[in-house]
């Protein structure tokens, strides 16, 4: 299959270990994938803080640029779900958009979303020999309703540890520019999504989100935790071998 | 352009627009409105580490609770769907059905008031209880009436109200402020209430202990006395069916039995929009209250009466109607659907921003995620700007709200009509102008990149970005951005 990569403005620029784990695990299961490289951003940032009319430009461009596709993948439960759930109603004032945005919208899939639900593939046939803590992201959550796509693929990755996240359905307290603009309340919650990850007794804590891992592992690091946090795509890519 | 739904009487001339055209909740009156922003009421309550800890054990219990009875349901989605389209139907044909409610109520004996906003209200409420020469009144736990700040009102014109709820007790007696819709004192724990009953409720024994059923009693007899020597009562509703002319009222501790029927005159004051078309309708709302709200399969006290029935209970019945920025609300088509709310607080249990903070940090009575979007929308957005930004965004309340209130796409919603600070604004546009052209936007990548190698631990980042350097580390720039790699290939 063809596949269009929606690489997210976040992975491409900080994470792009996440992207680029997207492109080989989906080229290791027989895949062809395609980067239109006129893609920036899905507008999500601005969208969610109040900034819908800047938005509706890198709307009408995302719409634009991932037309052609008849499937498009990103490593982010977040941007797809803006992409499914805001962009037409960004376009709402130009009709004939809206309606292409929701034809993209129907084409663009998650991570684990195209996996299973497209490709029909749980076991990808990765090895990664290490306990790990999954972290369901809001977005992917309830907004996507991945449901435990992204465990049962976790599940068959040979060496995998898998431990159950307490309270694993509580937000990490990202948030996008909340993390910002109400920096204690997002750090509160975050200070109680650290102690359950430390609970588990994981080495690494992953997501479907870089987003989120961001802002995770952002304070695992400031308090010399040791845990390290990992995209879900790099753990689905991952060869590596048990020692 | 101006939608008039709701109040289908003319306004008076105190009631004052906005320079939008729409009718708010007036300034001054009421507690809608916090002294100061989320943020900074949320950085006073998250310090206090006692409201941490008994917010983080009611709101536990609470969810289970309410999980495990919402779980034996098998049609609870059925039932959700159902709410939420009685309630947009009732929107949509408001002022007909309050129309009707209005005769109904009058035929049965009752008398309607008509009231603009709070300061009408209230005006309304204290003339009808100075009319019957008495100077208390006890109280049903209402909303509507801490929304208009009733109780100053009263007190101001020398009737003492006596909060009759449990919890509404503890919180008047204290001095204090709700926190929670249905358990206004979720913030206080045993010892605290012990502590406010021994120093201010009348003839309290010296030797309470904080044994939850000790204190109970003791509250139990102060009240008792209490409603066997009040004359006159107000009381909130939960519904108001249209088709009957009877108001309804949930609790779950018998004091609004008492209220409702024990005194000579009943003042009810009801917003607007509580209103249900049908009799049957009620079916819904009954099932879907008290397994979202107390986690109970069905509610402990249903009260309803319809105007005056003689020779039993009260024999001067009023209802005072209020619209107090409701219209406004009415008006805006996404965000309209915060009026489908039935009070349960179902979002605030499941909001991982409510549990941290508590209820006071909203700065109105109704807090959490429903607050975030009523209160601004009743106040207009420029006195609750910061209210619509309390949220992460993370959803738990769509899933909660048994009338399927889409909670997070009216923050959205909402966040698109604040006046922005003229610095974010600039940025964001630059941001969005960048993104909008590839070429720049991967030159800004590279930028980014040493911005980051110099700032890595985020000590180098200015307000407001400071803000995120106090708990997290910034990740480690990466050797390429993922573009550069592709290219490379």
């Amino acid at each position: 299959m063809r596949i269009a990569l929606f690489v997210t403005c976040l992975a491409d620029t900080m994470f792009p270990a996440a992207a680029k784990a997207t492109v080989h695990l989906l080229e290791r299961l027989g895949h062809e994938v395609v980067f239109p490289d006129d893609q920036t951003c899905c507008g999500q940032m601005h969208i969610n803080t109040g900034y819908q009319k800047d938005a509706l430009p890198l709307v009408r461009r995302h719409v634009q640029v991932f037309e052609p596709y008849d499937v498009v993948v990103a490593p982010s439960g977040s941007c797809v779900g803006s992409v499914r759930h805001q962009h037409a109603m960004v376009a709402a004032g130009d009709p004939a958009l809206a309606t292409r945005a929701a034809a993209v919208a129907s084409r663009t899939y998650e991570l684990s979303e195209l996996l299973v639900d497209v490709l029909g593939v749980e076991d990808v046939g990765a090895s990664y020999p290490h306990r790990v803590t999954y972290h369901p992201t809001c977005h992917s959550l309830r907004v996507l309703r991945v449901g435990d796509k992204p465990v049962r693929l976790l599940r068959q990755v040979r060496g995998l540890d898998l431990v159950e996240l307490p309270a694993a359905e509580q937000c990490c307290g990202f948030g996008g520019t909340f993390a910002v603009k109400n920096a204690d309340t997002s750090s509160a919650m975050l200070a109680d999504k650290i102690a359950h990850v430390l609970e588990t007794g994981a080495e690494v804590c992953t997501a479907g989100d870089s987003s989120c891992l961001m802002h995770i592992g952002g304070g695992l690091s400031r308090q010399q935790t040791g845990v390290r946090t990992v995209h879900l795509a790099e753990i689905l890519a991952s060869t590596e071998a048990s020692q | 352009m101006t939608t008039f739904l709701g109040m289908p009487l003319v306004r008076s001339r105190a009631v004052v627009a906005r320079s939008d055209g729409a009718v708010y909740a007036p300034r001054g009156v009421g507690h809608l409105r916090g002294d100061e922003s989320f943020p900074a009421a949320a950085h006073t309550a998250l310090a206090n580490d006692q409201l941490r800890r008994n917010l983080r054990h009611a709101t536990t219990t609470i969810r289970g609770k309410s999980g495990r009875v919402i779980a034996e349901l098998p049609d609870w989605q059925e039932l959700r769907s159902a709410g939420s389209a009685l309630k947009a139907y009732t929107m949509a044909h408001l002022p007909d059905l309050l129309e009707q409610l209005e005769s109904k109520v009058t035929a049965a004996g009752g008398v309607v008031h008509w009231a603009a906003d709070a300061n009408e209200a209230n005006q309304i409420v204290t003339d009808l209880v100075r009319a019957t020469g008495e100077r208390r009144v006890i109280k049903v736990k209402s909303m509507a009436t801490q929304e208009i700040g009733l109780n100053e009102a009263l007190e101001e014109a020398g009737i003492a109200p006596v909060e009759t709820d449990l919890a509404e007790l503890i919180v008047q007696l204290g001095h204090d402020k709700p926190s929670h819709i249905l358990v206004p004192a979720i913030h206080r724990n045993r010892a605290e209430i012990r502590e406010i009953f021994l120093r201010e409720m009348p003839g309290v024994d010296p030797a309470l202990t904080d044994d939850p059923p000790v204190l109970a009693a003791a509250a139990r007899r102060y009240l008792r006395e209490t409603f066997l020597t009040t004359k006159v009562a107000v009381s909130g509703a939960n519904f108001g069916i249209a088709e009957t002319g009877t108001l309804a009222v949930v609790e779950s501790e018998g004091n609004g039995r008492m209220c409702l029927t024990l005194p000579e005159t009943l003042i009810t004051v009801m917003g607007i929009e509580k209103l249900v078309p049908t009799w049957q309708d009620l079916e819904v709302f009954l099932q879907l209250l008290p397994r979202a709200s107390t986690g109970e399969r069905m509610n402990p006290y249903t009260s309803m009466w319809t105007g005056v029935t003689p020779g039993d209970g009260p024999q001067h019945v009023h209802l005072v109607l209020i619209d107090n920025g409701r219209t406004a609300v009415l008006a805006d088509e996404v965000g309209r659907q915060a009026l489908h709310c039935i009070r349960c607080s179902a979002c605030l249990n499941v909001c991982p921003v409510y549990e941290r903070t508590g209820g006071h940090a909203y700065g109105s009575v109704y807090p959490g995620p429903i607050g975030a979007i009523l209160s601004p929308q009743l106040t207009g957005i420029e006195d609750n700007a910061s209210l619509p930004y309390a949220s992460s965004l993370c959803g738990a309340c769509f899933d909660a709200c048994p009338v399927k209130i889409d909670i997070p796409s009216i923050l959205v919603h909402l966040r698109n009509q604040v006046r922005h600070p003229r610095s974010e604004a600039t940025a964001m546009k630059a941001a969005a102008y960048t993104m909008n052209h590839p070429k720049l936007y991967a030159r800004a990548q590279r930028a980014a990149k040493l911005a980051r190698i110099a700032g890595r631990r985020g000590r180098g980042l200015p307000p407001p970005l400071n803000g995120w350097s106090a708990s997290r580390d910034l990740p480690q720039p990466p050797d390429e951005t993922f573009r550069d790699w592709w290219r490379g290939r």
